[in-house]
């Protein structure tokens, strides 16, 4: 008897996940897991678990580092699916390994067509997870479903194709029996679009355009037959509010970036966040943050969902700070403007009206000899993650401050696969990766985490960093806060005050999204920088 | 690195051999290349770690036709992709990049080299702080390269008026340490926590943030002005001379 009950308890050690779609909503309810892209569907990167605290973060040590076979970014979130960490080695191959020992179980390779372009990388931000599968969407723009016991891919299936610019970094978002996804290419004269497969069979249940068609409403916010190759493309991924069975997605930059002047009007959806009925695809309401965007702004963030007490009385609020350097706050029932303020330094718009539209600087446009404009074409943020403590009622923004670029306006032709953008803007600061040898003056820009209350817009503190930042945070519930930089640290905050308690230098950009997991009762903070995955815990 | 590993060793003269190009060719392959590589690449080409397209030697391709070819097809297996730029497209982008080598090699009217050579190292006491090919201080900038770094207008400069430009990579920092240790130095590379330095005894020294009572760059360069000091015919001599220095890798 007692062998028998040995060898099913090992039995069941090695059941594969099931991760049910309740699971998923109820993530919260299981802190030592890490199921989707942002930790939750809410989109919040904050960690139930408080094990690690500010009096003992001191005591962090690392357990184990997992090197990729890749030297491109390492932008992957990993999940932690009760002791499996699975994440991606860039560009597409899916790892699982032991989330406590960091040994590797197994590797799933796709080698994405030749024909592949991404703008930035051939990167991937991650995975998502439904009932025992993983789903990866590639930079070659096909949508894979694997088998998360062993690596197998059970489904394979083009999205959109390599060769007219499609691509695709996010990591997908499962919501009810459909997983969700959305195309780059933004930078390539694509029509954007956001789609729903049916997760068992990879078979397209919606798809909705980022782009309205002709006789669409939104479409005559194009001139002319600008819409056919505007862009909006989707490079992170949504979230999910399942009481309102709304998903939220943020579309990208109208194309060309920088030459505006051919698509005249405010270029629907591009630059909005979109909200969605995840059964079926269909519109409910839209916020568009950058109307007719010079400046490759895009709306490239997680929707961050948070309930509040507003003025008074509880409300479904979203949290975003954009690119365009403004922090708002909207219902999200129906996409009301509640509040928006400046977290950066921004010249393009004098503020925000009463409806959260942007009032235009006069002269703040691309010119042939350059423009200088804050923020710069990075923006006041970017695709990497904010963070929302519902303990701190903080919303921690790793930003980019005093940073501008100069806008050239410049001519763009489309043609199939072709870069379709205009002129680049120049900057003193990098755009994607920094030099190893890092050495630039405060004044052409820098980069901090802030925390702000959104409830008022107003900034509570900040940490400052010599470089700009690629690295997402995490918040936790004994209100650490975790980030990194581009100058190779990782390190902890306290994050009620901003005062650092830890820091380790990982050697690499971290240009991720730290997450937190425990298994056996251990606490783990997992980050990576360069091209290595890093674990700590106490020690 | 996966990169086209490039230093210094094709010449103007030589590059244009290869192709004839035009003017026209050269901006129109600008504009290309500000359009469609700039993203990565950077507007001077290097913003990829130890890829430096400005300076034309390509460890993948030494000629323009493959230069053209890698432009066209990528590289499989690195994050360089292909285009679909015409023959003729990809041309103006290599006539562009050749161009850039060039940029740097126009001749100071009336300068002599040999005699700039002996300026620089007898009369001007650049080499009390400036070294060349292994001779001379380290507490400056290294000048062995400088010649393809800097057109000539730009070295003139320097030595007329050393505050014009001072590049973030040439700023000087005084710090004090909270036991009262001070340090003056280059510095290399600066991060959050952290500034590390090539001190005034040319000794490599990292300083924590965390310890440093006190900590500024130095609003003037250390190099003094030669204006004045110098005849227009002995800058013209010694910027003849730094613009042959091109470093070991052109050698």
């Amino acid at each position: 008897m007692k062998l028998r009950a040995l060898l099913l308890v090992l039995a069941a050690g090695s059941l594969p996940a099931q991760v049910s779609f309740d699971r998923l909503v109820h993530a919260g309810q299981e802190p030592q897991n890490w199921l989707s892209y942002s930790g939750a569907l809410h989109g919040q990167r904050y960690s139930p678990l408080n094990q690690i605290t500010p009096q003992n973060v001191k005591n962090l040590e690392l357990q184990w580092a997992f090197q990729a076979r890749s030297v491109e970014k390492f932008e992957a979130t990993p999940l932690v699916v009760d002791g499996t960490l699975y994440t991606v080695q860039a560009p597409n191959d899916v790892v699982a390994l032991d989330a406590a020992t960091g040994r590797v179980f197994w590797v799933y390779s796709y080698k994405p067509s030749p024909q592949s372009r991404p703008c930035c990388g051939k990167v991937n931000r991650g995975l998502a997870i439904l009932g025992e599968t993983l789903f990866m969407a590639t930079i070659d723009a096909r949508l894979i479903a694997i088998d998360a016991a062993n690596g197998h891919p059970l489904w394979n299936i083009e999205v959109a194709k390599p060769e007219a610019g499609y691509a695709m970094t996010l990591a997908p978002l499962v919501v009810k029996d459909k997983v969700i996804v959305g195309t780059a290419g933004g930078e390539y004269g694509i029509r954007g679009f956001i789609a729903a497969y049916e997760a068992k069979t990879g078979k397209e249940a919606w798809r909705f355009y980022t782009i309205p068609g002709k006789g669409e409403p939104g479409n005559n916010t194009w001139s002319g037959d600008s819409w056919m190759h505007g862009g909006a493309s989707v490079w992170v991924t949504g979230a999910y509010d399942p009481d309102l069975n709304l998903t939220y997605w943020g579309v990208g930059n109208p194309g060309p970036d920088w030459t505006s002047e051919v698509r005249g009007g405010d270029n629907l959806y591009s630059d909005c966040v979109v909200a969605l009925d995840p059964d079926t695809g269909k519109l409910k309401w839209y916020f568009q943050f950058t109307p007719h965007d010079d400046f490759d702004y895009d709306a490239v963030q997680v929707p961050i969902l948070a309930e509040m007490d507003w003025k008074g009385s509880p409300r479904k609020v979203m949290l975003w700070a954009n690119r365009n350097g403004f922090f708002y706050v909207l219902d999200r029932t129906n996409g009301q403007f509640l509040l928006g303020k400046p977290f950066t330094k921004v010249t393009w718009a004098t503020g925000l009206d009463e409806r959260g539209r942007p009032m235009r600087a006069p002269g703040a446009v691309p010119t042939p000899e350059g423009n200088k404009i804050y923020p710069g074409n990075m923006g006041g943020t970017n695709w990497n993650s904010a963070s929302y403590s519902p303990r701190t009622g903080l919303f921690y923004i790793p930003l980019w401050d005093n940073y501008y670029s100069e806008f050239v306006k410049g001519p763009a032709e489309y043609a199939e696969g072709r870069i379709y953008a205009g002129a680049m803007p120049r900057s003193p600061v990098p755009m994607i990766q920094a030099p190893q040898v890092q050495n630039r003056k405060e004044e052409d820009g820098y980069g901090a985490i802030r925390a702000f209350d959104p409830k008022t817009g107003e900034k509570k503190w900040e940490f400052k960093l010599s470089e700009v930042t690629d690295s997402g945070v995490l918040s936790t519930a004994s209100d650490l806060v975790f980030s990194g930089g581009r100058d190779g640290y990782f390190f902890a905050l306290d994050g009620r005050n901003g005062e650092l308690l830890w820091k380790a230098t990982l050697g690499g950009q971290v240009s991720s999204g730290p997450m937190s997991y425990s298994v056996g009762g251990k606490q783990y903070i997992a980050v990576s920088a360069g091209s290595t995955l890093f674990s700590y815990a106490l020690r | 690195m996966w990169a086209i590993r490039v230093s210094l060793a094709l010449w103007a003269g030589a590059l244009f051999a290869q192709h004839g190009y035009s003017p026209a060719d050269v901006d129109a392959g600008g504009r290309l290349y500000r359009s469609n590589c700039v993203n990565c690449h950077g507007q001077e080409g290097t913003a990829i770690q130890g890829v430096d397209l400005g300076h034309g030697k390509f460890r993948r391709a030494s000629t323009d036709d493959e230069l053209a070819r890698i432009i066209i097809n990528g590289i499989p297996g690195t994050p360089m992709p292909p285009s679909s730029f015409s023959q003729a497209q990809a041309d103006t982008i290599v006539a562009y990049l050749r161009s850039l080598v060039g940029a740097g090699t126009a001749t100071v009217a009336g300068g002599d080299a040999a005699r700039g050579k002996a300026m620089f190292e007898g009369k001007g006491g650049c080499r009390s702080c400036h070294r060349v090919n292994g001779n001379g201080s380290r507490v400056g900038p290294d000048l062995s390269e400088i010649g393809a770094l800097r057109s000539p207008a730009n070295i003139e400069q320097s030595i007329r008026d050393p505050n014009a430009e001072i590049r973030p990579e040439n700023r000087y920092v005084r710090a004090i340490t909270r036991d009262g240790a001070t340090f003056t130095g280059r510095v290399l590379t600066e991060d959050t926590f952290g500034v590390q330095i090539i001190d005034s005894h040319e000794k490599l020294v990292s300083l924590s943030k965390a310890n440093l009572r006190e900590y500024a760059f130095l609003k003037d360069s250390p190099m003094p002005s030669f204006r004045g000091k110098l005849s227009a015919q002995e800058v013209a001599d010694l910027v003849s001379y730094l613009e042959t220095l091109k470093g070991v890798d052109a050698q």
